[in-house]
């Protein structure tokens, strides 16, 4: 049961956005901008690095609803997803993608031990500071949504299918706050 | 030096947002309706959370802006309150409400699932309102954001107290924005 009254019949981060309309929309804001903005981290790459990101802190809500994103972005290739989330390293991705990843787990971890050794890591397989900006922003965001949603306690739905059509939502419309009441 | 090339004369949070102002945009909006309100809690009580969380993170650069905005509005003009909030906030003469609730922000920095109900319920015996709780974890969520996104980059904090203390007047006028330097224009 959540640590406050939420509006009923919201999951997750959608019940916290119609309790407070206003910083919903700067969050919702936030996500839009940085997983379906422009940039050269494709769409289906970002919402990797946050269910990455939302399962390194075990939050079940976040991790579920943005790995449904990405395997719907992923198509074919939405294995890479499950893949990630049990060991990067071994991961069916570009090295690129790897050397963001071990980024994001350092901001997860504690950002200062984002070394330069490992920014160069990502240099010298193509990242850019667009990219590597993205990567350790991505992290750090879900460092914040995944505490706001446990650490209230909000309803996490526990059927892995109610997150399939979530992710869909996420990955093809985008990041709307809910319309409440 | 910082990770990433970003302009000149903008330290800590303020170089990466002047890189991404489509990013720095909704994180300012976050930052504003959050912080700069008094309803419930007061902008000194929302600003000396966001400054204990960030030092628990041991973000410099965050606890020195946010604890210098702290004591702008708190008349803590020697920053004496703020370290001692730092240092171990049960020693301090805040209200046990803001005890509570900063007991709550303490478990958040260290992940969602650490908040307890004893926590909230105690909270709430010292009068603690929902709207109150909710802020308190979002405050302490989005200070997780904030830090990690400062050096996670390799920001530069400057060492100069006037420099924080110049921002600090200059947000509680204006809010939070990605406008603006750090330090005063020369006349």
């Amino acid at each position: 049961m959540p640590h406050i009254s939420l509006p009923e019949g919201f999951p997750g981060i959608r019940s916290l956005a119609a309790y407070r309309p206003d910083t919903g929309a700067a969050l919702y804001a936030l996500a839009e901008a940085l997983l379906r903005g422009d940039s050269s981290l494709s769409q289906a790459d970002a919402e990797l690095i946050a269910a990455f990101t939302s399962s390194q802190n075990d939050c079940t809500f976040c991790t579920c609803s943005h790995a449904a994103a990405a395997r719907y972005l992923f198509g074919t290739d939405k294995e890479i997803v499950d893949a990630v989330m049990a060991d990067y390293q071994t991961a069916p991705v570009s090295e690129k993608m790897k050397t963001l990843l071990a980024i994001a787990q350092c901001v997860q971890q504690d950002a200062r031990t984002v070394s330069d050794e490992i920014v160069a890591n990502a240099r010298l397989v193509g990242a850019t500071d667009r990219e590597i900006h993205d990567t350790v922003l991505i992290a750090a965001t879900f460092c914040m949504f995944n505490r706001y949603v446990d650490g209230l306690a909000t309803l996490t739905p526990t059927d892995p299918g109610a997150y399939e059509p979530m992710g869909e939502r996420m990955a093809t419309l985008g990041y709307v706050p809910p319309k409440y009441p | 030096m910082p990770h990433i090339q970003v302009p000149e004369n903008a330290p800590g949070i303020l170089g990466p947002m002047k890189f991404s102002p489509q990013t720095a945009e909704p994180m300012n909006a976050l930052a504003n309706a959050l912080l700069q309100t008094d309803e419930g809690l007061s902008r000194g009580e929302r600003e000396l959370i966001a400054t204990y969380v960030s030092s628990q993170n041991e973000c410099v650069f965050c606890q020195t802006i946010h604890g210098a905005v702290a004591s702008a509005y708190l008349g803590d003009e020697d920053w004496s309150l703020v370290k001692a909030v730092k240092e171990d906030y049960e020693q301090t003469p805040l209200t046990n409400k803001m005890k509570a609730l900063l007991a709550i922000a303490g478990s958040v920095q260290k992940g969602g699932k650490n908040v307890t109900s004893e926590q909230v319920e105690a909270a709430r015996h010292e009068g603690a309102t929902d709207k109150d709780i909710h802020d308190t974890v979002l405050i302490a969520a989005a200070f997780c954001m904030f830090n990690r996104y400062v050096d996670g980059l390799a920001t530069v904090a400057p060492s100069d107290p006037n420099i924080y203390r110049y921002r600090a007047a200059r947000i509680t006028q204006k809010g939070y924005s990605a406008e603006g330097e750090y330090t005063p224009q020369a006349t």
